[in-house]
Order: C-alpha cells, then structure tokens, then sequence
C-alpha cells in the first residue's frame, strides 16, 4: 500500500527560505507563539518538513531574528528544511492555506549561499508617533540626527545594558501622513475620515532604517531615545511600529532585498 | 443596536501588559458572526486566565454547538489579569470577548462555567468589568442573564447573589433548550424568562428559593421554592450517546501558549470507580463510552484541522474504557512514523496500562508516567476506595522502569477521613520502595519518582459530604514530616521528588465547596479588597479570606469552621439537597459509613448495581462497548 505520510526520518534534502508578513491582531504575538503556529501549520499542510534527531524531534524551522511582540512586520525570514524538493511555489500556496489571515506569506525561495542570517544588516521601520503635529517631529528627528551618541538603557538576559540608538540609525526621516504606504495596523481606527467623528489626537510617521546590531536596536529604543533628546513625553504614548524591509545595505546606505539573487535562479 | 468592537480602544492597552496575545482571539477554529443576523447571542466565560481556560472542554463543546445553529451567536471571554484590568478601569474599557472584541454586557446570556469554587472572585471582576450588577436582584432587561454550569454549579449556593441561574449537569442539550425559551420569548422580559428556565426543572434559579436556618444552631433548615414555576428539586441534565455528540469537531488553536498543548478527545463520560473524594465521578455518572469509530473520527478530524502534535484522550479513568487495549494498538498503528503524539491522562495502577503507554509511544517519546494511588496506606486506600495494593504498584511500576520509562510520578493526597500521620509517612516507604524496584529493573540508578500531594476538599454529592475537612496546619505538618521522612534515607531519596502546596487554599476551597447563600458575603467582601485569581498562589491570600470570612459570617452566628472543619450529621439538611445528581442520599450517607469501616465498593460496570440512585431517577443507564469493531481505516492515497 503506497504510503505518501512525511517521512520525519528522512535527511533534509531542499532548503528553503521564506519571507512573511505578520499584521494586524497577530502583532502581539510573541515569537513563540510564531513558531508554533508555523509548526502547526507546516503539519496542516502536509509539508515534506524535515525533523531534527534525538529524543524529541523538532521540525527544521530556523528563525532569523523576529520582530518584536507588539510590532508589526512585512519582512520576517524563515528557513525551512525539506525532506525531498518541492516547487517553491507551491509551497507559499500550501503554507499560506493553513496560517491565519494576518500571517501572510510573501515570497519563498530555494536557500542561496550561506547564511540568511548573514544578509540581515539592517532594517526599515515605520513607526506611526503620537505627535501635536509634523514639526514637532522634523525637531526630533533633527535633534537625533545632530547627537554624537544617544544612550538608552535596555534590558537584556544578563542584565541593563546601555545601547547607542544614534549609531544604530543608519536613516531617519518624516513621512508625510497621507501618502499611501503599507499601512501600519490600526490606523483607520485612529483616523476615522468620517464626518461628525472626533478628530483623534494626531500622529506622525517616522521611517527608520536600524543596523542590526547586539542588542538589536528596536522601535521602542529609537522613541525612547527621541524622548532623550527632546524631553517630549508624547514619545512614550501608544506607538506602532512595522517592520517594511530587512537585508543588506549597499554602498549609497539603502536596503536591498536580501532575496533577489535567489528569487531570480529560482526561476 | 449593532454592538461594536472595543478592539480600537484595548489596542493602546495592550502594549503596556504581560502577554498581549492572549487577549486578541484569533484562534483557529474560532467563530466570528454577524451581529444583526443573530437573534440569540450567548458570551461564555471560563473564569480563569485564557491560559487555562481555552482548552477547556466544556466551553469548547458548548461555543460550537451554540454558533452552528444559525441565528445564534456564541462568543469567548475569559479573566482579565489585573495589570490589564487596572488598565482597562483608568480607560473605561468593559469585559470584552476575545472572538471579536464586543462588550459581554450586551449579549443576552452569560454562560459561566466553573471547574474550581476558586474562579467566585474572577466572576465577579468580570460582571463589574461588563457593568452587569454584581447581585442579580439589581439587574434589568438591558443585562445579560448570568448562568452557572460546570461541576461547582452543584452547589451553587455561595454564587446565590450573583448568578441568575444555573444548569445542573451535562450542557450540550441545555444550552439549546434554554437558546430556543429565550429566543421565542425574550420580548416578556428577565423574570419570565427566567420562570421558563426553572420550569424546565433543569435549571435552578437561586432567587425563586428562600433559605431558612435554624436560629440556634446557625443550620440550614431547608431550601424551599416561592413560586410554583420552581420545582421542589432540581436535576441535572445528562448526555446520552456521545457518538450523536462529536464535539469540538474544531478543537479551538490558540496562538499564545496554554496549558495543554495538544488536542483532546472525551473517549467517555462518567465513572462509576467508586473513588470517594472524587466529585466528578459521583456527578457525572452514569458511564457513557464513545464508540472505536467515533473516537478515531474525531481524532482524524481534529488532528486534520488542528495541526497539533499530541491528542488526549480524555475521560475520568481513560484506560477503563472497554476496548481501550484495541483503541490504543490502531491508534499507534494508524500514526506511526508520523510524530504524533498519543496520551492517556489519569491511568490508574494496572500493569495493563504499562502496555498500553508502551504502545501510545512507540514513537519513543517516554518520559514519564503518572498514577494516582490517592492515599499512602492500604488502610486509607479502603477509606476512599482506591483498591490497589502496594505489591501492585510495585509491579507495576517495576514494569514501567523496566520498558524504558525514566520517571514515575504518584499523586496523593492528604487530610483525608481517619487520617493518620503514620498513613501520610507511608507515602515515603511507597516511594523508597519504588526506587529500589525501579533500580533494579532498570539496571540503573538515574530513575526518578515524584510524588505530589493534594489537600483534600471534601465535596458536595460525595460520600464524603459529611466529613470534617482536615485543618489545615494539621495537613502542613504531616506533610512536614514526610518532608522529613523522604529526605532520611539519602541514597534512595535524592531520587524522589515531592511537591506540593500548603493545606490553606484548601481549606478556602472547602468553604466555597459546601458553604451555603450565607457565604456569598465572604467572596463579595474578598473581592472588594482586591481578591482575584485565587486559584494563583502568587494572589491568594488567606489572611484576607479568613479576616473577611469571620466578619462576613458572624452576624449570622457561624464562622469558617462552620462549614469546613464541622462533621455534618445525618439529619442534617445540606445546602444542596434540592439540587438532584440522581445519587440517593442514603446510599451516599451507607457508603460514608462503609468508608469509616473500611469497606470497599465495586464497580457497577463489572459487577451487579450497587443502588447508587443515578440511573433510574435519571432515566439512564450505563452505554459501554466493546463494540468489537475497528477504526474506519484513513483511505491512504
């Protein structure tokens, strides 16, 4: 009788790199909680997924550092291991159909050369700020700009540990609000175009691409470290954060995508 | 009205609390409806973090009974932890559910189920937090009807003030009858509909019954109906044939962690083992087995739409089913080689059940074994009637080491009726003498045993109703002492681990347990000075349940130990007397004094009945197999 199960003993034999989307409601879910939904998902799916030996066999999901819980993102990566060669295509098709709405998956790839990790230098954040209005913000981001060095203190495993948020921000700058951009969750609720609706308080947007450094540095500590700079408290308001783009920087200090080359010997 | 989400206005707050995630739905399996389309629109609490209180079984079963009757719409919420509750007040944001964020005040009931008395307190956070009234006198036709179900809704009486009503029993048919009298009859208003519910003689609406004690005494002198829509007493609801009943079919995914990460599968209801400490199996009886077919089914299924990795199969004593040794051999074979889980929670000591986790895990997953030989010594086994000797364990166990099984947890408990520190320190000697077994089966010194150890609360509709519950600085210091004792013989006891908690929430528990409507000033006091969670030793608090207890309960001239400490008498009326489980009382009150002679009673499954009342003042009768059929086998492609 043909057996067609997943062989979880099987060597992983096709690599696979995957970038998604995590949005609305789904960005207070932590990483965990992202990880096991993939699991999940990956046995709904009936994914070929290749299993770690030992003990207790986990599937061969290897995360490249997430955003973080509260934050939004259309740029997450995941690796993941296949027992036998799989149209990258069809995956996208197959995954997508077992993850929830607002987990989307964006583009898969055959894994390049190595590490995906490796191509991750920076990232490009929106951040939508509680703000009186655009100019208060320009201050801000001028007095950050204008800063030898900007110390926040952030709190890691091995205890508080001071970050240099100035030398993280590769760029920094206000986006107008209207323009149309991939929308950060909520902001219809914040801004109802409605007659007669209270105006709500006003925000801005800021667009930040961040170096990935140890510790990352994070939406928050670029808000706390414009509060250091101005003393302006509606920095730490309610703020939303997604994450546009991750990859390399190239020589003029703008993101590229870190999947192009595969996408295109994928082909 | 269109009701709308709160969504917007929790979502500024839930940046600043622990685990967001768990406060935004967005579950697998999760409902959500149109408001307008529905006429009857049900918000159902488990009254526990959402940790705990999303793999709830009932709450799932009944949710997706509810939506799939079309004009119907069925919504979760679950307990507010008090950083977001702090939060929500400074906001004015109301209970909300979690399916699609709408205000539980506007729904039409507000079914509560409780598993534990400890969730009184979340119940009446969630009520002030809907902006329902706390008492149900003060509500109106703008609020929900508040309905208790679950185990502790057999004694309902310390929630008297606050619950509309409550069902007795099993919920899957409650839940439609009560769906279709509020559907057709909701235009006459609260106390009507509430007059129909009792009527059904199913559901007890506290307020339609006065309590009336005995001045001198402080007793309870009866409960009895004020209007003549209430009947004399109240009986519970059971579900018969389970395959009719095969749900969850879409067992709810969470994406924050909870308690149980896996799938479960109620392979039967009801047991009739006879434990005398154990509610659930006097309650629930009589024994309804799901059939081979209906359980691989809903194992199929659920696994097809969950993805989850391990499936429970689930009951009060799995192993007992009748044609388990045959469920669990195809259920291997059928997900062999595939990483999928199988587990067989609460198993009692029987070699049998070594094959028949050798065989759930064939995949290798061995890790630990649990049993449950309640009580120390062979004596105080007799007394709750949880017949296993220790030769028995000992083999049993043996067996287990022997296969490849690394570690063996016992569960116990303590304060039990006649105990003795001599039957507690018999924990140790059953331990020691399980490691020296288990090392020499094995071959191996690296094996370990924990033991774990309850206070015991004695229940409502137990043998054990009567008794006086154990004090608890008496269970502390037997427990105490067997510290002591297991740490005496260092070889064999750096091997055993012992947990447990100390005897105080249990005592507090007793109260909520057989308290009656006097009690319910106690929670409403607890409560008012900051009492949540109780069930959480991180918020419990003793001292304030004890001080508010004494000050709540004097001028009625009773106190805590009243109703905990107290030995009942057999005349005495119970503050659950109107309320029917089908057992007879005087079966129950013989079986209590069988317990202090020590006298075992058998199983009705395998021996002839023993007259415990259930199944012919219920109209049921025992639904076992074995079938002698198989699995439908899964069509491989």
């Amino acid at each position: 009788m043909a057996d067609d199960r997943p062989n979880p003993s099987a060597p992983t034999a096709c690599k696979l790199w995957l970038r998604y989307a995590k949005r609305g409601k789904l960005r207070f879910a932590s990483h965990r909680d992202i990880a096991r939904l993939f699991e999940r998902a990956v046995r709904k799916a009936e994914l070929p997924i290749a299993y770690s030996q030992g003990f207790s066999p986990h599937p061969k999901l290897s995360w490249i550092g997430a955003a973080p819980t509260g934050t939004a993102s259309e740029a997450e990566y995941v690796e993941i291991g296949l027992t036998e060669s799989v149209e990258p295509d069809s995956i996208a098709e197959r995954l997508g159909s077992a993850l929830p709405g607002d987990v989307a998956v964006l583009q898969v790839v055959t894994a390049g050369e190595g590490a995906l990790a490796d191509r991750m230098l920076a990232s490009r954040w929106r951040i939508t700020v509680p703000v009186p209005d655009d100019a208060s913000l320009e201050d801000a981001v001028a007095a950050l700009l204008d800063a030898e060095e900007v110390i926040v203190p952030r709190r890691t495993k091995s205890g508080l540990k001071d970050i240099d948020v100035r030398h993280a921000c590769v760029s920094i700058k206000v986006e107008p609000v209207s323009e149309s951009f991939p929308q950060v969750s909520g902001h219809v609720a914040k801004q109802p175009p409605g007659e007669g609706v209270p105006k709500a308080p006003g925000y801005g947007i800021l667009e930040v691409v961040v170096r990935q450094m140890t510790p990352t540095v994070r939406p928050d500590d670029v808000l706390r470290a414009l509060h250091v700079v101005t003393g302006h408290e509606w920095f730490g308001g309610p703020a939303k954060a997604s994450r546009i783009a991750q990859g390399p920087l190239d020589d003029a200090g703008q993101l590229v995508d870190p999947l192009v080359g595969d996408r295109m010997s994928s082909t | 009205m269109s009701v709308s989400s709160v969504y917007p206005a929790l979502e500024e707050l839930l940046p600043r609390v622990s685990k967001p995630v768990q406060y935004i739905g967005s579950e697998l399996g999760a409902t959500v409806k149109e408001w307008d389309s529905t006429t009857v629109r049900w918000a159902l609490m488990y009254p526990d973090a959402y940790e705990v209180g999303l793999p709830n079984q009932g709450v799932m079963i009944l949710y997706e009974i509810l939506n799939e009757i079309p004009d119907v719409l069925a919504e979760r919420t679950y307990s507010v932890w008090p950083d977001l509750e702090e939060l929500m007040r400074e906001h004015g944001v109301p209970q909300f559910t979690v399916d699609a964020h709408r205000p539980v005040g506007a729904f039409d009931l507000l079914g509560v189920s409780f598993a534990t008395e400890l969730g009184y307190t979340n119940l009446l956070t969630a009520l002030d937090l809907a902006g329902i009234p706390l008492h149900a006198e003060d509500r109106d036709d703008s609020h929900p009807l508040v309905i208790a179900g679950g185990h502790a809704a057999f004694n309902p009486e310390p929630i008297a003030d606050f619950v509309d009503a409550a069902v007795l029993g099993d919920g899957e048919e409650a839940v439609i009858e009560l769906t279709a009298i509020v559907r057709d009859h909701k235009h006459e208003g609260r106390e009507a509909l509430l007059e129909r519910f009792a009527a059904t003689g199913n559901v007890y609406v506290p307020r339609f019954y006065e309590a009336g004690y005995d001045q001198e005494t402080g007793r309870l002198a009866g409960t009895t109906p004020n209007r003549a829509a209430a009947p004399e007493q109240v009986s519970k609801r059971t579900t018969m044939d389970l395959d009719q009943w095969p749900y969850p079919r879409k067992p709810l995914v969470p994406l924050a962690e909870s308690v149980h990460e896996r799938m479960s599968v109620e392979i039967f209801r009801g047991c009739t083992r006879g434990c005398r400490f154990c509610q659930a199996g006097m309650i629930t009886r009589p024994v309804r087995e799901r059939s081979l077919q209906g359980i691989g089914e809903m194992v199929d299924n659920g696994l097809k739409h969950s993805g989850f990795e391990e499936v429970g199969l689930l009951s009060l004593s799995s192993a007992d089913h009748s044609e388990i040794g045959d469920l669990a051999k195809q259920l291997a074979d059928r997900y062999e080689g595939t990483n999928t889980g199988l587990s067989l929670p609460s198993t009692r000591v029987d070699a049998f059940n070594i094959d028949l986790a050798n065989e759930l895990t064939r995949n290798g997953r061995r890790s630990g074994l649990t049993f449950a030989p309640e009580g120390g010594s062979e004596r105080i086994r007799k007394v709750i009637n949880k017949t296993v000797s220790e030769e028995d364990l000992i083999r049993t166990v043996s067996a287990a080491y022997a296969q490849g099984w690394r570690q063996v947890k016992l569960y116990f408990m303590c304060g039990l009726p006649t105990e003795t520190d001599e039957d507690v320190l018999q924990i140790a000697e059953m331990a020691r003498n399980v490691i020296r077994a288990g090392r020499e089966a094995a071959g191996r010194k690296d094996i370990r045993c924990t033991i774990s150890i309850g206070g015991f609360v004695p229940k409502p509709h137990t043998p054990f109703q009567w008794a006086a519950q154990c004090d608890p600085d008496i269970v502390d210091a037997r427990l105490k002492k067997l510290r002591t004792e297991v740490n005496a013989d260092r070889s064999l006891g750096r091997s055993i681990g012992m947990r447990y908690h100390d005897g105080k929430p249990s005592l507090i528990e007793g109260l909520l347990s057989r308290g009656d409507r006097r009690v319910g000033a106690v929670i409403e006091a607890v409560w008012r000075e900051g009492g949540r969670f109780d069930g959480w030793h991180e918020y419990f608090s003793y001292e304030r349940w004890m001080r508010c207890g004494d000050e709540a309960l004097r001028p009625h001239g009773v106190d805590v130990a009243f109703f905990t400490t107290r030995e009942r008498a057999e005349d005495e009326v119970l503050p659950w007397d109107h309320l029917d489980s089908g057992l007879d009382k005087q079966w129950l009150w013989d079986d209590w004094c069988d317990a202090l002679d020590e006298q075992e009673q058998d199983d009705c499954r395998w021996t002839p009945c023993f007259d415990c009342g259930v199944c012919p003042s219920m109209g049921t009768e025992i639904e076992m197999g074995p079938t002698g059929r198989t699995l439908l086998p899964i069509t491989p492609v």
